[in-house]
């Protein structure tokens, strides 16, 4: 098992699925961030088999219903002074916007360029959304992300 | 309500809504000099951005007989968009000046686009393979002018299930009535699209079938409706060519149908209706294009607020 120090105040980005750790790196901005950061793949987990976390040093911003998008079995543990503090556990968000886009080729939003892409939740279950232009169905997930 | 409504799609309507539109259309059916004067002063305006024939006419034939005018463009070229205007600013600009816009366009959304940036009531003529509300107001005028109602009909539609907006929009407005079923019939390729199967058949526990061959289920039908196979949405040719003529309705096949049955099509037609077929008094498809105006006439005169 890998060793990566504590953080003191910060967030620890948890039950990723195994292998999107890295796009999720991508989407924080991480790797642009000037405190420290760490990512681990494939850890062993109880519940998955395997899993990605993220260790950040600082409590940044995050939209948690996009993460939700992404993956909503993440949870997010807030560390103050080397405590959690707080968990946050994701769910699917009803609606998102700008986090995808439409691929149908006849839906308006593949000529209308400033048009703001939403899509609602329509099946938990299934975690689809359709567009709100053309129906279109996706399925929620880091593969379908901007 | 129904006065400075957006009408995107048939859900944008409640029941009670389309009963008003029908029994609105019928009065104006009856006795249309009454209606002559009711939109006065009103402009209608007709953005159409793909080709039509009925649908365009028959709106600016509606506002016409209702008393009003109209403007628009027939086509995308004649407009600013060809110029590269936003749909966006083309909206904000045609609604300064006219009371209502009824609108097509080759982009599924657009209409429902169009309804954000609009002051005036939209109306969508038919949004690409998505949507088109009108014509369905028309197939409920015309089912409930022949069938007395909506309830306890089992509808086939049949052909191009996937990219047929008519069809969407009759699933979805049909879907509301007691004891309706489908039968969908349709090549693999053209099978109606994944959401109306799980956001309206599956949850509001409709009975359908979707089967191949017409020959096996005409039989069963109270409605037969027959579509085009949309060559304007296939990005492939070949595609377009094996499928287009999988579906042709002839006397023969009428033959195993039942004497109530009712056959429509939202026209035009290519081959999918032979024209022997057109002089059977369960062809209805010249009626509904008659029913058309009138439901248009009803549908433009509630939204505009004029009766």
């Amino acid at each position: 098992m890998i060793h990566v120090d504590t953080i003191k105040n910060g967030l620890v980005i948890d039950h990723i699925r195994a292998g999107s750790g890295p796009r999720i790196f991508s989407w924080l901005g991480l790797d642009k961030a000037d405190f420290s950061v760490a990512m681990i793949m494939n850890v062993p987990s109880k519940t998955h088999g395997k899993k990605d976390i993220i260790k950040i040093d600082s409590i940044i911003s995050i939209d948690y219903s996009v993460l939700g998008f992404i993956d909503p079995n993440i949870t997010i543990n807030v560390v103050v002074e080397e405590r959690i503090t707080r968990k946050i556990n994701l769910t699917l968000p009803d609606r998102v916007e700008n986090i995808i886009a439409c691929k149908n080729p006849r839906c308006i939003t593949s000529t209308e360029k400033y048009i703001t892409h939403v899509f609602t939740l329509v099946d938990k279950k299934r975690a689809e959304y359709c567009c709100e232009y053309c129906d279109e169905l996706y399925r929620a997930g880091i593969g379908e992300v901007f | 309500m129904l006065k400075g409504k957006h009408v995107i799609e048939p859900s944008n309507l409640s029941v009670k809504e389309i009963d008003e539109i029908c029994s609105l259309a019928e009065q104006i059916l009856v006795d249309p000099a009454a209606f002559m004067d009711v939109c006065r002063g009103k402009i209608l305006a007709t953005l159409f951005f793909e080709p039509s024939t009925r649908t365009r006419l028959s709106f600016e034939a509606a506002i016409m007989r209702l008393g009003g005018t109209f403007l628009g463009f027939a086509d995308a070229l004649s407009s600013s968009t060809a110029k590269g205007e936003s749909l966006a600013d083309t909206i904000r600009t045609v609604a300064a000046y006219s009371d209502i816009i009824a609108m097509r366009s080759p982009k599924e959304g657009a209409a429902m686009l169009a309804s954000k940036y609009s002051s005036k009531p939209i109306i969508n003529a038919g949004d690409g393979g998505h949507q088109h509300p009108t014509q369905t107001l028309t197939d409920l005028l015309t089912i409930r002018s022949i069938k007395g109602g909506f309830s306890n009909l089992t509808i086939g539609l049949c052909g191009d299930l996937k990219f047929g907006r008519t069809v969407h929009s009759l699933i979805k407005a049909m879907s509301r009535y007691s004891n309706v079923k489908f039968v969908l019939i349709s090549p693999t390729e053209l099978q109606i699209p994944s959401y109306l199967e799980s956001q309206i058949l599956k949850p509001l526990g409709i009975a359908y079938t979707s089967v191949e061959q017409l020959d096996d289920v005409i039989g069963d039908l109270d409605i037969l409706y027959m579509t085009r196979v949309q060559k304007e949405r296939f990005f492939n040719e070949q595609d377009y060519i094996r499928l287009k003529d999988s579906y042709i309705l002839d006397a023969e096949k009428m033959k195993g149908a039942r004497k109530n049955l009712i056959v429509m099509h939202p026209l035009p037609r290519v081959n999918e209706i032979s024209p022997e077929v057109d002089s059977d008094p369960r062809a209805v498809y010249f009626k509904q294009v008659e029913f058309g105006m009138y439901a248009r006439m009803a549908l433009i005169a509630k939204l505009t607020g004029a009766i």
